[in-house]
């Protein structure tokens, strides 16, 4: 008995009209945890009622406090008939089992249905009491912090990284039970809200108790996932680093409470506890009713891609022995690790990483992008032998990424990813990262060989180390083509890299990076199960084949020589399958210049052919010579001789890595170039190749004033200003389906995804000069002649002035910004920033939000009264008004960004992880607006609801936010719409690094301002 | 290629001036998207038309979401689905509630039914304002009516603790409560030059001093006829201005007062002369419009009244406007002079209130 949680039932407001005579509601609240429910008092004739109920009291194991949700239910009292329900609020208490979270969850949360969207809010305090046994984390894994941020939290020094940590549960989908023909799509919603809420809540607390295994404290970079197999079931997975971190503030490390627990289980390899604390994946308690269906009879694996830079050169004198060594060295630390060989034969079996930005001297070497993919066919033959299916697929793809990886010299995988897409019965899995070679110091529990550790810094010079080839030259794996690094010298670098992380911290950047796409779609015919299968498995490596193309094309056109956060999705649909790659191009000072692009005809025979070929040519220059301009790459002219190598011969340098699908190890290789010609010589000899010109062509760069990346941050631009606004766009075409040709298909989807683009920065030209960051782009084809495009990104605006020119005086800035007042462009920032400016009066300091949370604390009713009084003229009459500090109350501004910072500002404290799901269906498709309007809707409730739980948390911001679901599924003649979105990220405390600054000058007053400007925020 | 499904949703929702001004004008999107083709904004930004009209789209969408909530603007400040810094919700509060001139001179002082509703055609028509904004602009009447017709205590605060409006937004919407509540008549053709900020500066004046709520009687009389303090005129105070008939009725009282003002003002009027002759007719006029103001009738047709009796005759002598003040002035002050006279309090009452409104309507 470990836990106590305690809830309290404050308030309600704006509840709905359920009494159609009187036109309100006698409203009463169910509170269910686990199998014990708890009822509050009819609050009679009210669309405000004021329960202030007691404290209500469960009695939980913690095991049952990470995997269940408090589920609070608002119902309209009817004496006569069934008592209607008004809607629901889901509760994940994870945040208030760790120490240092938050301590209280206390707010106004959306009553939420999935008919009827939000239907009014409700103040509820809840409370977690632990016991304090030592026998607590046999079960569950109450400790250990999770984050969505792929990167070290800010507030937060990693002590050892521990690796991989991955876990699936699966579960038969209830929207395909048989109850689901008898119950209402509402009950059906609900259960499937509650079983993935369960669901991600056991994933959680397995993976916690796979990182107290390991000794860690932490799981970074966490990433949750549905697979939604339809018929064959549910499959909730997550992957994520174990870490052990160190808290900044404190001095006194952090030593988990989880220590002496784990140890213990460690004496013992196979002490699995009685209970189901340690039991395999698949048996979990919602599972065992029904067994594993799951389970697979067919398999195709594809061939997969290891997408690097390469050159020829000369050998390297000290480097390649030295770097074998030190490859022997990390492999033998990872091997040393652990005493359970149990465990740690899991852990040397995937050294992957989910993170993708490193603490400074982390990361070593990166040898290129690794990537596999296989497609698999659901079944829904029922085979109770073969439980671990999922487990094995994973396994079987993560095995081939790491073969990748070693034969690219590289012991770990980094910036690590996997994901699925699936079309009836037809599901291919991929997974992506970046080989790497990392330094053991981070690794190791701090027992590595100072001299090994002094050497690689030595040898790592600032800024190029890690673009360094880690494979060993005279023993390369493919022909490679090498230079000596033009930032040292030293080391041989590759002319191109692609990589799936952020772009180092110190890495020396030449210009400003941006955002390249390459989109492709591939027609296939309709087939069934294997016929299907085997289709797809062989368009891949085309498909693959051709988006590397067009990667490495736009690069060029651009002018860079790397790319960063790459990101590959393959979509599979029932006609087609669609490609799409985005990632960041920069130019790497350490790498060499990249070469042009050149257009050669096959038949040079006719005069206005060759007439057309050099038109052709040259406007492929005026572009590249036209991007080199915009994005300022003018790196420093080297001479040849001075880099005392040859120059590179321009070669096609893209491998192709093939693996067949039982035998990863073998690794075949297939020339990725065009015949044996020349590199980026691009061939005309057909109208697809054509195509694939003009396609190039016709990416229009942003307009003046917008940059965009998919990467946290911009290379190049670096004084940020505060304003930041997240976004989520969705779109839906439908294409004509007569003649559909493959040439029309991707003009369709590559204008599909430009307009999106391009209407982003329409809509967001009031924030110029700003930059669009970590814009993630998802691809679904829901039905035959459909195809969804969803992006989420968040635009920040930046300084112009201050970067370009710092000696400008203060005159010429204001003049400037005078004369743009006259451009009704630019009406809206201004105002836009005036706005921004009051509405973050956050609490300074953590001490004073946490007052203010407390203050919150107090009953609903008396905070009500006092806005009502409130009026919304000017930010002085509030400030006036509002005068009993925080006594005001309601709406806090709360930020939400894809990104794991918040720029001008200094994240004080990580509450706990957001994790959310969302079932949203309607009957009455066209009262709401047709299909955008249902979507809108919704959309805007998911982002109110997340906000609400942070704001109920303390905190007043998300990081890491990402959705990573959103299935919208129509049926306009039905008049039906229903859509399924999942959320995470992390809630987090900020503090403007201005109040930092205003508290240390003066701290009394600046305390009684930001508490009422706190308090004026909330109205 | 068709677009099914367009949406954009910020964290931040963002509000377009320019749109929502369209929006509120009561402009169809591809009216809109015409509009803001014609204003320009393609050859600024670079944009297309597609771009254009998918942005107009959504914006629609936002507000038409948003216009639920600003029914009722505490809810607009409590909701949690719209994430809006507080000037802007402000913002759209004000647009929203804002009227156009044309338009509420056409509906001022009407009762605010159904039956006017559906005069709003004619008034679209008329107006040249599209029907969907004079329904909205109706409605909003209807609705600020509605709530604060029962409420007890200041008009204008009422208005703006349940709509928070700005003051000055508040003040014009007590007018037109106001109006519409007493059914002043603002609608005749001789009446056709004042503007709604003549009648707004009118109802100020009578709230302040002719209604209920305005001599401060309410705490004294809490139960009795203290509701609608701010929205009906002061029964007994328009019954005692029968009282007043004596000042024209009495010869004696009329000569003597005209004799007095007179004296006072020889020398400093342009226009003595006028002001000599037609001192018994406008004196006359003042006083009966006064006495008649017992009957409802006569109560709406105030102005028409005010204008017929006053305004008109003055203009015709071409009275500049500092004679017209100076003669008012002189006009109530003298009547404290009068011995044989009783009522002081109720004139002042009534002079004040009348002097200020008639120095108002006072023009071209």
């Amino acid at each position: 008995m470990p836990g106590k949680l305690k809830v309290k039932i404050v308030a309600g407001r704006h509840l709905p009209v359920m009494d159609r005579a009187s036109d309100l509601t006698d409203a009463f609240v169910e509170v269910k945890f686990g199998n014990t429910t708890f009822k509050t008092d009819v609050y009679l004739k009210s669309l405000n009622p004021q329960w202030n109920s007691e404290w209500f009291k469960f009695e939980v194991d913690d095991e049952d406090l990470q995997d269940e949700p408090l589920q609070i239910t608002v119902l309209d009292h009817d004496t006569y008939s069934a008592n209607d329900a008004i809607g629901k609020v889901y509760i994940d208490i994870d945040p208030l089992l760790y120490s240092e979270a938050a301590t209280v969850i206390s707010g106004w949360f959306p009553i939420y249905d999935t008919i009827h969207g939000i239907r009014g809010e409700i103040n509820v305090v809840v409370k977690v009491d632990l016991f304090n046994d030592l026998n607590r984390f046999r079960q569950s894994s109450c400790g250990v912090k999770f984050f969505c941020t792929t990167s070290i939290p800010k507030c937060y020094r990693a002590v050892i990284i521990h690796g991989f940590v991955e876990e699936l549960v699966v579960n038969e989908d209830p929207e395909y039970q048989w109850i689901d023909r008898i119950r209402t799509p509402r009950a059906s919603n609900e259960a499937r809200q509650r079983l993935i809420s369960l669901m991600s809540g056991e994933l959680q607390r397995k993976i916690g108790l796979k990182v107290l295994e390991m000794r860690g404290n932490a799981v970074v970079g966490y990433l949750q996932c549905f697979d939604l197999e339809g018929e064959s079931g549910l499959v909730v997975r997550a992957i994520g680093t174990a870490c052990t971190l160190d808290k900044l503030s404190s001095p006194a490390a952090f030593l988990p409470a989880c220590n002496s627990p784990s140890k213990e289980m460690k004496e013992s390899p196979l002490a699995h506890p009685p209970s189901h604390g340690c039991r395999s994946t698949h048996n979990s308690p919602i599972h065992t009713a029904t067994g594993s269906r799951l389970t697979q009879n067919f398999s195709v694996s594809v061939p997969t891609l290891i997408y690097t830079g390469m050159g020829s050169g000369s050998a390297g004198k000290e480097g390649g022995p030295f770097k074998a060594l030190l490859r022997q060295q990390t492999q033998s630390a990872l091997e040393q690790r652990g005493g359970s060989p149990h465990r740690f034969c899991r852990r040397r079996e995937f050294p992957f990483f989910t993170l993708t930005a490193f603490p400074p001297g982390f990361l070593v070497h990166v040898g290129g992008v690794v990537s596999a993919r296989s497609v698999k066919l659901l079944d829904r033959i029922h085979n109770p032998d073969e439980p671990e299916t999922r487990d094995a697929w994973w396994a079987e793809i993560r095995q081939e990424i790491k073969s990748h990886a070693k034969a690219l010299g590289c012991h770990a995988v980094v910036g690590y990813s996997e994901s699925t897409s699936i079309c009836e019965e037809v599901c291919i899995l991929s997974a992506s990262g970046t080989a790497a070679v990392l330094n053991p110091r981070f690794l190791q529990d701090g027992t590595v060989e100072g001299c090994l550790e002094q050497r690689i810094e030595e040898n790592l010079p600032a800024g190029c180390g890690f673009c360094h080839i880690p494979y060993d030259e005279l023993n390369m794996p493919f022909p490679a083509h090498l230079t000596y690094c033009y930032n040292c010298r030293k080391q041989k670098v590759p002319d191109v890299l692609f990589t799936t992380i952020d772009l180092p911290t110190d890495a020396t950047v030449v210009g400003k990076g941006c955002l390249i796409q390459a989109r492709l779609c591939r027609l296939k015919k309709k087939a069934q199960a294997e016929a299907n299968a085997t289709a797809i498995s062989n368009l891949l490596p085309f498909m693959e084949y051709e988006v590397h193309t067009q990667l490495m094309n736009k690069l060029k056109l651009k002018g860079m020589n790397a790319l960063f956060g790459l990101r590959i999705q393959i979509t599979v649909g029932e006609n087609m399958l669609m490609g799409l790659a985005s990632a960041t191009a920069v130019y790497l000072a350490a790498l060499p210049m990249p070469g042009g692009i050149q257009i050669a005809g096959k038949t040079p025979s006719d005069g206005s052919y060759e007439q057309h070929i050099s038109h052709m040519q040259k406007k492929i220059s005026d572009t590249i010579a036209k991007n080199k301009e915009l994005y300022e790459i003018n790196p420093p002219e080297i001479s040849e001789e001075i880099i005392g190598s040859p120059i590179p011969e321009p070669k096609q340098r893209s491998r192709l890595l093939r693996s067949q699908s039982e035998s990863s190890d073998e690794v075949t290789e297939l020339d990725l170039s065009h015949g044996k010609k020349d590199a980026f010589v691009l061939e005309i000899d057909d109208t697809d190749a054509m195509e694939d010109v003009h396609s190039l062509l016709t990416d229009v760069p942003p307009p003046s004033g917008f940059y965009s990346c998919n990467t946290e941050i911009m290379p190049g631009i670096n004084n940020w200003t505060s304003e930041i606004q997240m976004f989520t766009s969705v779109r839906v075409i439908r294409l004509s389906s007569l003649n559909l040709t493959n040439q029309a298909l991707n003009k369709n989807f590559n204008d599909l995804c430009e307009n999106l683009l391009k209407s982003l920065y329409f809509k967001l030209r009031s924030m110029i000069p700003c930059c669009l960051c970590h814009v993630n782009f998802t691809v679904s084809l829901p039905e035959d002649e459909l195809i969804q495009v969803t992006v989420t990104a968040v635009a920040i605006t930046f300084d112009k002035n201050q970067a370009l020119q710092t000696t400008k005086t203060h005159i010429e800035k204001s003049l400037q910004r005078a004369s743009t007042d006259n451009e009704e462009l630019l009406q809206f920032p201004l105002e836009l920033c005036s706005d921004s400016l009051p509405s973050h009066p956050f609490p300074p300091a953590k001490e004073h939000l946490e007052s203010a949370r407390s203050n919150s604390g107090i009953p609903a009713a008396q905070r009500a009264v006092t806005v009502e009084k409130a009026s919304p003229m000017g930010e002085g009459n509030f400030r006036n008004r509002s005068a009993p500090p925080c006594a005001n109350s309601t709406v806090g501004v709360v930020k939400m960004t894809p990104l794991s910072f918040i720029p001008g500002a200094k994240i004080t404290k990580y509450l706990g992880i957001i994790n959310m799901f969302f079932i949203r269906e309607t009957t009455s498709l066209r009262e709401e607006g047709g299909v955008s309007g249902f979507l809108h809707a919704f959309i805007a409730e998911v982002f109110a609801m997340v906000r609400a739980h942070v704001a109920a948390l303390g905190g007043n911001a998300v990081v890491s936010y990402i959705m990573k679901q959103c299935v919208f599924m129509e049926n306009p003649n039905k008049n039906q719409a229903q859509c399924l979105i999942n959320v995470s990220g992390d809630a987090v405390i900020f503090v403007r690094e201005s109040e930092l600054e205003v508290i240390s000058t003066q701290q009394p007053t600046a305390n009684c301002q930001q508490s009422c400007a706190g308090g004026e925020v909330t109205t | 290629m068709t677009s099914e499904l367009d949406i954009f949703v910020g964290n931040t929702t963002l509000i377009d001036e320019e749109v929502y001004r369209l929006w509120l004008d009561g402009y169809s999107v591809s009216d809109a998207v015409a509009l803001r083709v014609r204003a320009g904004i393609l050859e600024q930004t670079g944009a297309t038309a597609a771009v254009l009209q998918s942005d107009t789209m959504d914006h629609y969408r936002t507000f038409h979401m948003l216009e639920r909530l600003l029914h009722a603007p505490p809810k607009l400040l409590h909701q949690l689905v719209f994430q809006i810094p507080p000037s802007r919700q402000a913002l759209l509060i004000e647009r929203y509630y804002a009227f156009d001139e044309a338009f509420v001179r056409e509906v001022l002082g009407k009762k605010l039914s159904k039956g006017t509703k559906k005069d709003l055609d004619d008034i679209s028509a008329k107006t040249g304002i599209t029907l969907k904004s004079c329904r909205r602009q109706f409605d909003n009447f209807k609705r600020v009516f509605k709530v604060v017709e029962e409420m007890r205590g200041s008009l204008a605060d009422n208005i703006q603790q349940h709509f928070l409006f700005s003051d000055r937004l508040a003040r014009d919407y007590a007018a037109i409560v106001f109006f519409a509540n007493n059914r002043f008549e603002t609608a005749k053709k001789k009446l056709q030059y004042l503007s709604f900020g003549d009648f707004a500066f009118c109802a100020e004046l009578m709230i302040q001093n002719w209604t209920l709520g305005a001599v401060g009687e309410a705490p004294s009389k809490p139960d009795s006829q203290v509701d609608d303090m701010d929205m009906d005129l002061d029964k007994e105070f328009l019954q005692d201005l029968k009282e007043l008939k004596v000042l024209v009725a009495d010869k004696d009282l009329l000569d003597l007062h005209k004799s007095l003002v007179c004296t006072a003002l020889r020398g400093k009027l342009g226009v003595f002369s006028e002001m000599e002759a037609n001192f018994k007719n406008l004196s006359r006029g003042l006083v009966n419009v006064a006495a008649k103001l017992t009957h409802n009738k006569d109560v709406r047709d105030l102005f028409v009244d005010l204008v017929e009796k006053f305004v008109e005759p003055c203009r015709s002598d071409h009275w500049p406007l500092g004679d017209v003040r100076l003669f008012l002035n002189q006009y109530s002050v003298t009547v404290h002079s009068l011995d044989g006279f009783r009522h002081q309090a109720l004139w002042d009452r009534y002079m004040d209130t009348l002097r200020g409104c008639l120095l108002r309507l006072y023009h071209d």
